[in-house]
């Protein structure tokens, strides 16, 4: 029983004195599912209870229809603008401000800035989402074994992490793309990636290292669950927030530099438009036209916005004392 | 703890050698010959270059390179650089001035993200916590250029309320700005990590239980919510240190600082590799300690935590 | 990350002192050995610069921030004026009956700042180590006209001392412009210091120039100051230089804009739009001796033959010059009529040949497809234009991509090198695939300066390995010429040669954009793009 401590379905855990009355009052909304045995068939539930609290909240309808909006974005740019990023561009037209078609204007080389700000989203979200999953796995994984195992587990990882630490991202950057024929955007991922999981890792060490000492870690230790089953079924989920944080704001972070390498020719092909490189193409035009670097980082702060609230939602929504009531 | 402070020191032997290895192979591989760009456009003859080389050691095997940066590192004598500049002077030039900006970075982002984020926690989803995650999504968007150049023109240049660069005299005034600067993106990581942590924690039950014993709200806040979130926030701070040292080439830049950031980025594309590796080193002692701080702290906020 | 200030934009770089047309007339500098009014010489001007990247020694410097100093800090044989013609400094008399067998005499009086006398050893013992590769100086390129220079072994040019006063020195082939070179760095003399102890020198050094060294910290300062030794005309008008260093333009004129810094030495790419109306008449925008182009390497298949010639000429005229340079460059860039520039002596915008500098789309096209029907090369065929990447230049390698895809219905790539010396690895080894960028800044102000290192067979930069025994031979006929005139008109028959081979495709001239505070007067920037420091009055 003390299984489901932190069950969702607000498992009957046995309260410690004192507190029997408020564990009453968080698991009034759970109630109704306590009938399951506590078996294998929990982790279902505790997702699909997680999402019938989501979807109860406009917040998650929101966040989700803006990450909609910029996948579409990215997956289908021809559908908002009939004009080309790169080749309708006239020189006469530079730094032109908008009119009729052009509601953003044009940049230094007359390129319309609305249709390079849809086009830029497809590289931009790529790089964004593929290496913060990348981050978030790895990180995740080697800072929960360090922080919840401890003993040498916890030496050599966060020795790992150490060494991982150091190395400056432009140096390995460099040495990792000139090594690389085709440079997608998967491997500029990978390289943002290999780079970025030390600091999630110490997060996740950390928190994962407080949670351990729960008193429904003790109880289910106790009841003889096995030490991975209760690292993933009971630790992570309690040391989720952090992380998802981090990763959230990540997001944005590893979309600008992706950036910083194109800029330094070490990162996608000149011939990829993304946000990142237009706010650093735009920079030069920032005493002249300061305006038009708003709508790539616009683009930008809209994306990072969307996984922000959902990752408030998810949150939320995988922490039972938070729930709405 | 003496044992594992002694402990965690002497992990510092292995730690070293492997981050001094790697990153002597990634210099060592990085594409491009730095000797043949001394000559500029120009170029060098042939055999100019060999004497260069061998001046350097550079026509050694790579593992003879590394040995003979490591006796580098026991006689703290790295020799000179392309340049013909004591290697140690170099980098004792750089750090002082990055370290006081990455110190007082540090401090604002702690203090105004863990302050504002305890706030936005406290009051999830009313309007102070709007208002910061607006703050909190500009500062991601908005590159650290832009935002640097737009408070040097208007702080700096406009109003004059604040030196415009630092240049040779980097103290507290001068080096304000660029610390507001820097600590700009890690403050929005410091203050949705709090805020996340405190939302959380603000309706766990010892909580609950804190005030029905009749603690005050204040105590409550301060003894036992802000505590119990500090745990992620403190791991990124100490970690944040030593990013905010090695990682500030661009507010470096606007700022005309001479510090780690620039010479590291000049060092990297001029193929100076004993002086790459050497600076790294020394940020690898910056992330150990600092790590190794926050892994000390831990045992504070958090009793559970125990170290042997 | 901003571009970084670096020399990898241009060749080398030139020494001069010499005064201007433009801007805002003022000190001459004929005012032999006096300073003018007491009040004004005292005033520490402040110049824009950045951490030498070498001894400042005239054989190791060879970029623009040691440049400056080391300028300053030297006196050559000769200097520099306005027109670029020679004025003669140590010198007495530089003379030859041949254009091959030179005599030089220097003149008496002239010390050291360490008080030692400049004699002719002083020159010969320095071009003598520079020359020799066993010492390894960077500067050692420039000797390769001496008779007696071997790049590939240790070898005694043919310089001899005569007397304390007088010296000789044999080249390899006639060059009547010989004198012309002698103001540039690698010519200046050295004291015996030096020969002593180089790397101790090469911390505090010691030369023969309006200025001395009074500190030098690494990374931040270098502080000139008057020298009391100094024997020649260009004498101080201030009271010492101190040169600070940015690694970011826009850090140097955002100070000058708040009246921190005096003179900015370059107007950051950001400001080229703005910073005429923020200055006002202390703006700074005249051509200068830099030449921006692309190159044709000979490797390149598709540029091989008759047809490859009609394509380099169809890429060339399908460059809209003057509108790159009106909005990308916002006019701190003239468009490039010929192989040299403005302010060098015989320049001339009508060389035949030259109209494949017009932007011509009609004729551009024709050309491109009747290199297609004679030697097809892929439909869709992309043009690659290599460089090393910052901002700067894919900012033009773009513009320039935009007329090409647009004029030619080609494709058209940039193609980064992450740093400066991968580009030349690349370059080097023949690994470019594409056409690639190169840039030229005269050692000193001559015709020959801009063509034979770069376009001569088997020169120093002639990095695309173009090779023509027609310019070959006309270069060497123009450097025996008798008469400056008569070179000037050969010099542009080879260039009618580049126009016909088209082995680089000029693109535009790069002004020398920069500016001063209210602080300072008599601020004249020299044909070599840099500030003529000595002349700067400070009033205070």
């Amino acid at each position: 029983m003390p299984d489901n401590y932190d069950d969702p379905r607000g498992g009957l855990a046995t309260p410690r004195p004192g507190q029997e009355h408020f564990v009453a009052e968080v698991d009034e909304g759970g109630l109704g599912a306590v009938d399951a045995v506590k078996s294998d068939s929990a982790p279902s539930s505790f997702w699909r209870d997680a999402w019938r609290e989501m979807r109860g909240r406009w917040l998650f309808w929101v966040s989700a229809a803006i990450i909609l909006l910029v996948v579409l974005v990215a997956a289908f740019p021809g559908w908002f603008t009939s004009l080309d990023p790169r080749l309708d561009c006239e020189l006469t037209e530079s730094l032109g401000g908008p009119e009729p078609g052009h509601p953003f204007g044009f940049d230094k080389q007359g390129c319309d800035i609305y249709t390079r700000t849809i086009y830029g989203a497809r590289a931009s979200v790529l790089v964004g989402i593929m290496s913060t999953t990348m981050v978030v796995l790895v990180g995740a994984v080697m800072g929960s074994i360090a922080g919840y195992y401890g003993k040498w587990f916890d030496t050599i990882l966060s020795r790992v992490t150490d060494i991982f630490f150091a190395i400056p991202l432009v140096l390995a950057a460099i040495v990792i793309m000139s090594v690389t024929p085709n440079r997608t955007a998967f491997i500029v991922a990978l390289v943002l990636a290999l780079f970025g999981w030390p600091q999630i890792a110490r997060i996740t060490r950390g928190t994962v290292m407080s949670v351990k000492n729960n008193e429904f870690v003790t109880a289910a230790r106790s009841l003889g669950m096995s030490r991975g089953r209760i690292l993933r079924r009971h630790v992570l989920p309690n040391a989720s927030a952090p992380i998802i944080v981090y990763a959230t704001v990540a997001l944005g972070q590893f979309i600008v530099a992706e950036a910083s390498l194109s800029f330094l020719g070490i990162g996608l092909p000149p011939s990829v438009v993304s946000w990142g490189g237009d706010i650093n193409q735009y920079q030069q035009a920032i005493r002249t036209a300061p305006e038009i670097i708003l709508y790539p980082a616009g683009g930008l702060a809209l994306t990072v916005l969307g996984f922000m609230m959902m990752g408030d939602v998810v949150r939320d929504a995988l922490d039972p004392k938070a729930r709405k009531r | 703890m003496l044992s594992y402070l002694g402990r965690r020191i002497l992990q510092l032997i292995p730690v070293f050698l492997g981050a001094t290895l790697l990153l002597y192979a990634m210099v060592f591989l990085r594409p491009g010959d730095p000797i043949a760009a001394l000559g500029g456009e120009r170029g060098l003859p042939e055999a100019t270059q060999e004497a260069i080389r061998a001046e350097y050691n550079l026509d050694k095997p790579f593992i003879v390179q590394y040995l003979l940066f490591l006796r580098g590192v026991v006689t703290l004598d790295f020799g000179v650089d392309f340049r013909g500049r004591e290697i140690t002077e170099v980098i004792a030039n750089a750090f002082p001035v990055t370290m006081q900006l990455a110190l007082m970075a540090l401090v604002i982002e702690a203090v105004f993200g863990i302050g504002f984020g305890l706030i936005a926690g406290l009051r999830k989803g009313k309007f102070f916590d709007g208002t910061v995650m607006v703050l909190s999504l500009t500062l991601i968007a908005v590159p650290t250029f832009v935002l640097g150049f737009i408070m040097q023109i208007v702080v700096g240049v406009n109003l004059g309320w604040l030196p415009v660069t630092v240049g040779n005299n980097p103290d507290f005034v001068s080096l304000l700005m660029p610390a507001i600067v820097l600590a700009g993106t890690s403050f929005a990581y410091v203050l949705r990590l709090t805020r996340t942590s405190v939302a959380e924690n603000s309706t766990a039950d010892y909580v609950r239980t804190a005030r029905a014993r009749g603690l005050g709200r204040y105590q409550v806040t301060t003894r036992h919510v802000l505590r119990n979130s500090l745990i992620p926030v403190v791991t990124f701070i100490g970690a944040d240190l030593g990013a905010l040292m090695s990682g500030s080439i661009i507010t470096e830049g606007i700022f005309n600082i001479h510090g780690v950031g620039g010479t590291l980025y000049d060092a990297i594309t001029r193929g100076e590799s004993v002086t790459v590796v050497a600076m790294t080193t020394v940020l690898v002692v910056v992330y150990i300690a600092a790590n190794l701080l926050v892994d000390l702290l831990y045992a504070a906020l958090d009793p559970r935590i125990r170290y042997a | 990350m901003t571009p970084r200030r670096r020399l990898a934009g241009v060749g080398s770089f030139a020494l001069a002192s010499a005064l201007l047309l433009s801007a805002c007339g003022g000190g001459s500098g004929d005012d032999t050995g006096e300073t003018s009014a007491e009040g004004d010489s005292s005033g520490i001007v402040t110049v824009s610069s950045g951490e030498p990247q070498n001894p400042l020694t005239p054989g190791m410097t060879n970029e623009v921030y040691g440049g400056l100093v080391v300028k300053n800090i030297y006196e050559g044989l000769v200097s520099y004026d306005a027109e670029g013609a020679v004025h003669n400094e140590v010198a007495e008399s530089i003379e030859s009956d041949d254009n091959k067998t030179w005599t030089i005499t220097i003149k008496d009086g002239w010390e050291f700042s360490d008080g030692t006398p400049v004699t002719a050893s002083s020159f010969v013992d320095s071009w003598k180590y520079i020359a020799n590769i066993e010492n390894a100086q960077n500067q050692q390129y420039f000797f390769n006209g001496f008779k007696g220079y071997d790049p590939e072994k240790p070898s005694d040019i043919a310089v001899e001392v005569v007397d304390d006063h007088t010296f000789t020195a044999e080249l390899s082939v006639p060059s009547s412009d010989f004198e012309l070179w002698l103001g540039y760095s690698a010519f200046y003399p050295m004291p015996e210091a030096f020969f002593e102890d180089p790397e101790a020198f090469a911390d505090e050094p010691i030369g023969n120039g309006p200025y001395e060294i009074e500190s030098w910290e690494h990374d931040q300062q270098i502080s000139l100051r008057p020298s009391d030794s100094y024997a020649g005309e260009r004498t101080p008008a201030n009271g010492g230089i101190d040169m600070i260093a940015y690694t970011e333009e826009d850090a140097a004129y955002n100070d000058l804009l708040s009246d921190n810094l005096d003179i900015i030495t370059n107007v950051p790419a950001s400001a080229f739009g703005t910073f005429e109306d923020d200055l006002g008449d202390r703006a700074v925008n005249q051509p200068a001796a830099v030449i921006q182009v692309v190159n044709v390497p000979e490797w390149v298949e598709e540029f091989q033959g008759e047809a490859g010639v009609k394509r380099r000429k169809a890429i060339s005229m399908a460059i809209d010059r003057p509108t790159i340079t009106e909005t990308i460059y916002q006019g701190a860039r003239t468009p490039a009529h010929d192989f040299t520039s403005p302010v060098i002596d015989g320049y001339s915008e009508d060389i035949p040949g030259s109209e494949i500098l017009e932007y011509n789309a009609d004729e551009a096209k024709k050309l491109w497809d009747e290199a297609q029907s004679e030697s097809p090369i892929a439909d869709d065929y992309t043009l690659l234009i290599a460089s090393n990447a910052d901002s700067d230049h894919q900012t033009w390698v773009d513009a320039v991509c935009n007329n090409i895809r647009q004029v030619l219905e080609i494709g058209c790539e940039f193609d980064p090198y992450t740093t400066f010396d991968e580009f030349l690895d690349a370059r080097d080894n023949q690994e470019i695939k594409g056409i690639f960028r190169g840039g030229w800044q005269a050692d000193w102000p001559s015709m020959s300066n801009f063509l034979g290192p770069i376009y001569g067979t088997g020169a120093g930069s002639n990095d695309m390995k173009y090779s023509s025994k027609a310019f070959d031979a006309k270069l060497d006929e123009a450097a025996a010429a008798e008469s400056p005139e008569d070179a000037t008109a050969l010099y542009k028959e080879a260039q009618e040669i580049l126009f016909q081979d088209v082995p680089g495709i000029p693109l535009w001239y790069q002004n020398a954009t920069a500016g001063y505070s209210q602080a300072v007067e008599n601020v004249q920037f020299g044909w070599d793009s840099d500030p003529i420091l000595y002349q700067v009055t400070k009033s205070e």
